[in-house]
């Protein structure tokens, strides 16, 4: 009987390292819960800066160009709340879990994510500055679920999920010009809060 | 039906060196702070068990330079990986033998 106890404990410890050294296991169900409150609230309020119907082709081009700098802020707002969110809840989890936040795992994670993030932040700026506002919707959506799907070979396998249905949102927002607005709010802020719960479900408890 | 424990690798008997070759199986390349981070040892205790497991053969060294810093990777070699196996195979056996008393 002892040597079966010291059996198990030794594949235990296996298991446990073989997913802790390879895989961020530290990700907060929680804070991709918020994260999608944020971003349902931003899109409120960029909708009632807007306050036109939801098909936004239609709103005068001044209007738009007068709103934009308060859209931009808006949007800041809802990433650094949400990053400032997912990093401490994270730091928390990791804690609780004995997995360095800032490890091998974690830095290979960030630095997956990183390549279609900042692709996707430069090709918006440029957008922007061009004036092809109709486009920015569908690109954050798109380069948000690349990252996600790059990301999730470095944690959770679910992120990937989540990816993919970002980059499919994305696709469709692109067929639907005019309600980017929407689909944002769907991608961000829905997306998040279902995939969060789940992660939520699965993971944090 | 008896299975002896001689098929448990006596290198693996140590927890630490069991613990070693699972992360390099997961892993190709793990540097010596990140497995000292993660297997919470000292510094002088992980080395040991390291030149053990690369005296069996197990594992191989790669040294190099972050900067002015050394930075020392380890791999496991395939004959590691056969041996790490056959390890778990012996344990799987030994929980199954058990079972059946």
């Amino acid at each position: 009987m002892e040597e079966k106890k010291e059996i198990q404990d030794d594949i235990a410890s296996i298991r446990s390292l073989m997913e802790r050294s390879s895989k961020f296991i530290s990700l907060s169900g929680l804070a991709g819960i918020l994260a999608g409150v944020y971003a349902l609230t931003g899109a409120a309020a960029a909708f009632y800066l807007i306050r036109e119907p939801l098909n936004y082709q239609q709103i005068p081009f001044l209007h738009l160009v007068s709103i934009l700098p308060y859209l931009i802020g808006i949007a800041l707002v809802v990433l650094i709340a949400s990053l400032a969110t997912g990093v401490l809840l994270t730091y928390r989890k990791a804690k609780r879990k004995g997995q360095p936040i800032w490890g091998k795992t974690s830095r290979e994670l960030l630095f997956n994510m990183a390549i279609p993030l900042v692709t996707g932040g430069l090709l918006i700026l440029i957008l922007l500055y061009r004036g092809y506002f109709g486009l920015v919707a569908p690109a954050s959506l798109i380069f948000y679920g690349l990252a996600l799907l790059a990301a999730g070979n470095f944690t959770f396998s679910d992120v990937k999920i989540l990816g993919i249905s970002e980059i499919i949102l994305g696709l469709i927002t692109t067929c639907l010009p005019g309600y980017g607005l929407l689909l944002w709010a769907i991608g961000f802020g829905v997306l998040h809060i279902v995939y969060g719960w789940v992660m939520y479900i699965k993971y944090d408890r | 039906m008896n299975i002896p424990f001689e098929k448990l690798d006596k290198a693996f008997e140590n927890r630490i060196r069991l613990q070693i070759m699972s992360v390099l199986v997961a892993n190709q390349r793990y540097d010596f702070n990140s497995l000292k981070e993660l297997l919470a040892v000292t510094d002088g205790n992980l080395a040991s068990h390291l030149k053990g497991l690369e005296k069996e053969g197990y594992i191989t060294v790669h040294k190099s330079y972050l900067g002015r810093k050394p930075n020392t990777n380890y791999e496991a070699t395939s004959k590691g990986k056969e041996a790490f196996k056959h390890h778990l195979d012996a344990m799987e056996q030994l929980i199954n033998q058990q079972k059946g008393k």
